[in-house]
Order: C-alpha cells, then structure tokens, then sequence
C-alpha cells in the first residue's frame, strides 16, 4: 500500500483526527490558562507568573501535575455515580464539539451540512453535567449554583441561537465550511454588528464568566456546582472552561470573521489569531467588571437581548426577501 | 404524588463562620425562597476572647497591645482611644510634634482601611481588578508603618504621653511618594469600578433611613452614607483636628452606593489632613514623660475617637489599683451590624454580600 492509500483508509483518518483534537484540547487548555493569568495579572499592576519557564508558560503543566497528584475526595453523602459522572459530562461535548470546527480550508475533521447545528446542541449536554454535579454534591451552595445555571443556559441559548440564525439566513448553510466561503469577499460581522455583539454577550454568559458568573460566584455560593470537586476533577471541570472559551471563540471566528480567511499568513495562523483575539476579549472583560445579580441577569436576557436578537432577525429576514 | 409534601418549605442557608464574603468568622443564617432571602440571624462569638474581663487582669500598659487586636486594619485608631483615655484620667498632654505625629498616623490608618473595605467590597461583588489596584496602594502604607513602627498591623505605636519612636526622614519621603500617587490611584480605580453592573448592584439597595441611624445609634460612613453629619473630629474634636481643613463626605439616600461613596471620598479628605500636617509638622519632642507603672486616680474616664469604621469609646473605671476595674469598649462595627437583620429579609442572596460588605464589620472587634 503506498502512503496515499494509507492516508485515506478510515481509521488512519479518525486516529489522525483524535490526535489532532487532542493537541489543539492540550496546547488550548495550556496557553489559555496561561494567557488568563498573565493578562490578569498586568491588568492588575503584578506580573502573573514567572517561575516556571519562560514567563511562566509551563505553569499549566505544573498545575496540572499538582492536581493530578492530588486525592480526589469524595464527601459524606454524594450520590456516588453521579459525582464522579458529572465532571466528564460536563468536558467530553467540548471534544465533540472539536468535530466541525474548521481550522483552515483543508483541517476539518467533519464538514457535517448541520454542523452549526450540531456544535450548538453539542453545547447543551454540557449543562446536564453542571446541574448533575450540583445535586449530586449534596451541598446548598452546589444546588444553588446547579440552579442558577440552569437557569441561565437555557435563557441564553436563546439570543445564541437567534443570533446565529441571523448568519444562517445570510448564508443559506448550515454547513460551516460554506459559511466560511461565503465570507471570501467580506466578513459577515459588517453586515451582521448587531448579532456579533448579541453572540459574544450570550456566549460569555453561556461560559458562565464574569460578569455572567453566577453559577460559581465564589463570594455568595463558595465555588458555586464545583464546590465539592477536588484534584482531578475539579481539573476536568477546568479545563471544560477553558475549552469551552476557545470553542466559542472559535465559532465566532468561523460565524463572523471570515474563519481562516486572511491575507500572507496560512490559513491555520489566521484562524487561531482571530481565535485568539476573542479569547483575550473574554478575559479582559472578566478582569475589568463585577458580576451581575441572577435577576438582573434574567431581565437583561430576556427583556434586552432576546428582543434585539429577534428584531435582528425580523430586519434580516426583510432584507434578504427584498433583495 | 402529593405535591404538598415535596414543597420545599424552609430552606436554609448558612453564611458563614467559614464563608468568603463574611471576611471572618460571622455567621448569617439566612432562610431563602430560592434566591429570596425571607429572614435572617446573625451569630456572633466566634471569636469571643473574654477580652474586657481579661483586661481586669492586666496592668494599664498590659492592655496596649491588646488594643490592636480588635480592630486589625485601623489598630492605631484603637491605640489612639486607649491612650486618650488614660491621658485624660492622668492629666498629661501629648507634645505638639506627637499630636502631629498621631494625626498622621491616624489618617493613614483610616486611608488604609478604607482602601482595605473598597478593595473586598469589590471582591464581593466579582471584581478582582480594583482589590490588587487599591491593595498596591494600601501596601505603600504598611511599608511607611513598617519603617516607623516596626510592625506592619497591630503597630503599639501610641504611647501615654506621645509616641513610641519619631518619624524617620525615609519615612517622610516615601509618604511624599505615596501622597503623588494617591490621587490618582483613587479616580483611576474609581473609574474602573463605576460600571454599569457596579451600579446597577449597589445602587438603591440597602437602604438605611436617617431615623434609623439614630435608633441603632450606627456611626461612621454608614452613619454619614444616610446623610447623619456626625464625625467626632469635627462634632467633638479631640487632639489638634479643628487646625485642620476638611470635609465630612455626606450621602443622601442611604444606599450601598451612597456608604461606598462616602468613603471613597473620605480617603481624599484624608489625604487632605496629611498633607496640611506634613507641612505643619513641628520640631521637637515625640513624647511626654510618662510613669512607668500606670495608675489611674480612682474614678470614670471616657475618650471617644472616630475610627474608620465610626464613634470608638473606650470607658474605663479604675479604683486606684495597677489594673482597670472595668474595661469597656463601644464599638462601632458593632452597633453598625445590629441593624443588618432589618435589612435583609426581600433581598436576594447576591445582595447580602453587597450589604454586609457596605457596612463594614470587622469580627474581632464585634465579638471581644
């Protein structure tokens, strides 16, 4: 068999695709914790860490050795299954969720026709997995952090998907990689301001961080759902965030910044740029605000940006009749 | 089924001793409807030491270090109404250069503990950023503390009669540094903090009603966030406070946002105070000769200070012994937290933390 045949038969193509996954998951979960903390820290007049290697870049490695080391404690009066179930239902959707992202014209590992589709409802197994942790924990601070953010997934979803749906009027695909080739002239953030600002909203509110962190707000619930979660665990929870933040980054990136499109650079550079550019977004707002009230939470969701989101839609849909 | 019986009727929720927002050991045990709090007690006494009985005990100067211990973030405040107190009953006045020396002390003390609250009140409310900007600052502080007293908290700074040591030249210049910067830090961090989520937290919550503040007998920025004018430095001026130039910051309506105003502003009035005893300061001795083995001519004495968190008296009853017959303290975080049980029943449970935080307790000070 000569090389090309090898490189089309199906299982060297799913193992390539479950590496590939794993060290984007990998090099992500790495440098975003990283970035995080260094953008914190000079947002904060301090230099974040620097001890371990170059600035402090292998800090997530140390970190995650610690907590690999550490015992995983399972409290008096768990649910015992659940318990443990709830961290990796909570991560695995994210590595799902790697399918249909496309990383340049060629580095996609399904270009499915309801691949928006499927990233969105990927998404939602995740909420199943916080709320399991909540209850299963037997704690009050956990259940009222599963609550909350029960509450707040699914108000949520609802301006995502309205924005998003926007994209897909324009486009006419629910397949990213026409969404994409759409955009070879313009980015679609020009003609759609109003959802790209509704989508980055609602996903850090999805993501459930600052000022959208209710479900965790360490202040009132201690650790909100992970409250109970130790060492690997409560790792797996972590590294389902910072996951999650690329994800939708990477999304936004694919949906509203032309994907991998850009001049000079490869396509993978591009991507992982505007990708990046997002992240970093996310994280300076966590670091610049207070957190917001569960019922204001609400009443902003639902009386502003819900209706903006479907006014959007409404002018959209217009438009596209017209011309 | 029977709906009836899986109704969640009372459910409860513990703040505390060990909570992050209660900032020590209080406990709130508040009963919710979901995110509704209906009631709530607070428990106090978990850092319950004894102290005033303890102080029967102790000789006079015993009691100095002690003093530190209540009130952590402004212990020289505390120092200061001891001392007062006891120079009161002996009759001895302090030198000029150590009135001068104890204002600014004081000041900074109050400045410190203000940046202190501002920092965690913001921590409570989910931003980190404003807490480590204000905690730089804060820390410029304690490094002049250090460089004058040694100690960076529970200072024993105050002495009966002046002062423990003078202020070192270092100590001027890095107060002068500190002073440049202040200023700025403050608007600059208020800008961070006054966004439109800060405000929509803080604003119309909480509030506390003018006649309220004389029925709980509540001082300080929570006393002057209501619009109350009561500040013992210009009400009842003790030591050399009517030389100086400045204002009692006032709020109206009495809500989270007024306290947390006033006491931003605060800061800047005192900055004020410094600055003028800076350049007033005279030369001359720190401290007057005071006996080495302290007895009080028998008798009651009271000397009330205003602290950073409001009135502080001290009441002491001596029967012509070495040691007090009675020691007695009237706090002010104290008073302040009697009213937060009438405050909280139709908030939500993100609210609490936004009131406790803006009323600003200290636990060792409460449970003595």
């Amino acid at each position: 068999m000569d090389l090309a045949m090898i490189a089309d038969s199906i299982i060297v193509k799913v193992i390539l695709s479950i590496a590939g996954v794993m060290i984007v998951f990998t090099i992500n979960a790495l440098f975003a914790t990283w970035l995080e903390r260094k953008v914190a820290g000079h947002i904060q007049l301090r230099l974040g860490p620097m001890e371990v290697g170059f600035h402090g870049v292998l800090q997530g490695a140390a970190d995650g050795l610690k907590l690999i080391a550490k015992e995983i404690i399972t409290p008096k009066g768990v649910d015992k299954k659940l318990f443990a179930l709830a961290p990796y239902l909570a991560f695995f959707p994210t590595l799902l969720m790697f399918v249909v992202i496309p990383f340049s014209d060629k580095l996609q590992v399904r270009d499915l026709n309801i691949g928006l589709l499927y990233f969105f409802s990927i998404s939602c197994i995740a909420t199943i997995g916080i709320f399991m942790a909540g209850w299963a924990s037997n704690n009050k601070y956990s259940l009222m952090g599963a609550v909350r953010s029960i509450a707040q997934s699914i108000a949520y979803e609802i301006p995502i998907i309205l924005s998003i749906l926007s994209v897909v009027i324009i486009t006419q695909s629910l397949k990213l990689s026409e969404i994409v080739s759409y955009q070879s002239k313009f980015w679609i953030v020009l003609v759609q301001p109003v959802a790209f600002v509704v989508y980055v909203i609602s996903a850090i509110a999805e993501l459930n961080r600052t000022p959208f962190d209710i479900p965790e707000a360490e202040s009132e619930l201690v650790a909100g759902f992970h409250t109970e979660y130790s060492g690997m665990r409560f790792a797996v929870f972590f590294m389902a965030e910072y996951t999650n933040i690329f994800l939708v980054s990477a999304m936004a990136t694919t949906l509203f910044l032309g994907g991998w499109r850009g001049p000079f650079f490869p396509p993978v550079v591009w991507f992982f740029i505007k990708t990046y550019a997002l992240v970093f977004f996310i994280i300076w707002v966590r670091w610049a605000f207070p957190r917001l009230r569960p019922d204001q939470l609400m009443s902003f969701c639902w009386k502003f940006l819900t209706p903006v989101a479907l006014l959007n839609l409404l002018i959209t849909t217009f438009f596209m009749k017209i011309f | 089924m029977d709906t009836e019986k899986h109704v969640l009727k009372d459910f409860y929720v513990n703040m505390g001793p060990q909570h992050p927002s209660t900032h020590g050991v209080l406990r709130i045990v508040l009963k919710v409807d979901g995110e509704k709090v209906m009631s709530s007690e607070t428990v106090l006494g978990y850092a319950h030491r004894g102290v005033e009985k303890m102080a029967e005990s102790k000789t006079y100067i015993q009691m100095m270090p002690v003093m530190d211990r209540f009130d952590y973030v402004s212990s020289m405040l505390f120092e200061w109404a001891y001392v007062g107190c006891m120079e009161k009953a002996l009759g001895i006045t302090p030198p000029e250069r150590a009135e001068y020396i104890r204002v600014i002390m004081a000041e900074l003390n109050r400045i410190a503990s203000h940046l202190l609250w501002a920092g965690a009140f913001l921590l409570d409310l989910g931003a980190f950023t404003p807490f480590l900007w204000l905690f730089d600052a804060r820390e410029r502080i304690m490094d002049m503390f250090e460089e004058v007293t040694g100690q960076r908290m529970t200072n024993n700074y105050f002495k009966i009669g002046g002062v423990a040591d003078d202020l070192t030249p270092e100590f001027f210049k890095m107060l002068d540094e500190f002073l440049n910067m202040i200023r700025k830090r403050m608007a600059d961090t208020e800008t961070l903090i006054e966004s439109i989520i800060f405000l929509e937290r803080v604003k119309d919550i909480g509030f506390i009603s003018k006649e309220d503040v004389i029925n709980y007998s509540l001082t300080g920025p929570v006393a002057r966030g209501s619009g109350v004018n009561y500040d013992l430095r210009k009400n009842e001026p003790y030591s050399i406070y009517t030389r100086f130039d400045f204002e009692i910051p006032l709020g109206e309506k009495g809500d989270c946002y007024d306290r947390y105003k006033v006491r931003m502003r605060e800061v800047i009035q005192s900055v004020r105070i410094i600055e003028q005893a800076v350049s007033a300061i005279p030369e001359g001795p720190f401290a007057e000769k005071a006996p080495k083995i302290v007895k009080l001519p028998e008798g009651e004495y009271y000397f009330a200070v205003e602290t950073s968190r409001g009135l502080l008296g001290v009441y002491l009853v001596s029967d012509g012994s070495a040691n007090p017959y009675r020691f007695k303290l009237r706090d002010p975080a104290f008073s302040n937290l009697s009213i937060l049980d009438t405050m909280l029943p139709g908030n939500k449970i993100s609210d609490v933390v936004a009131i406790l935080g803006s009323i600003d307790v200290v636990i060792p000070e409460i449970d003595r």
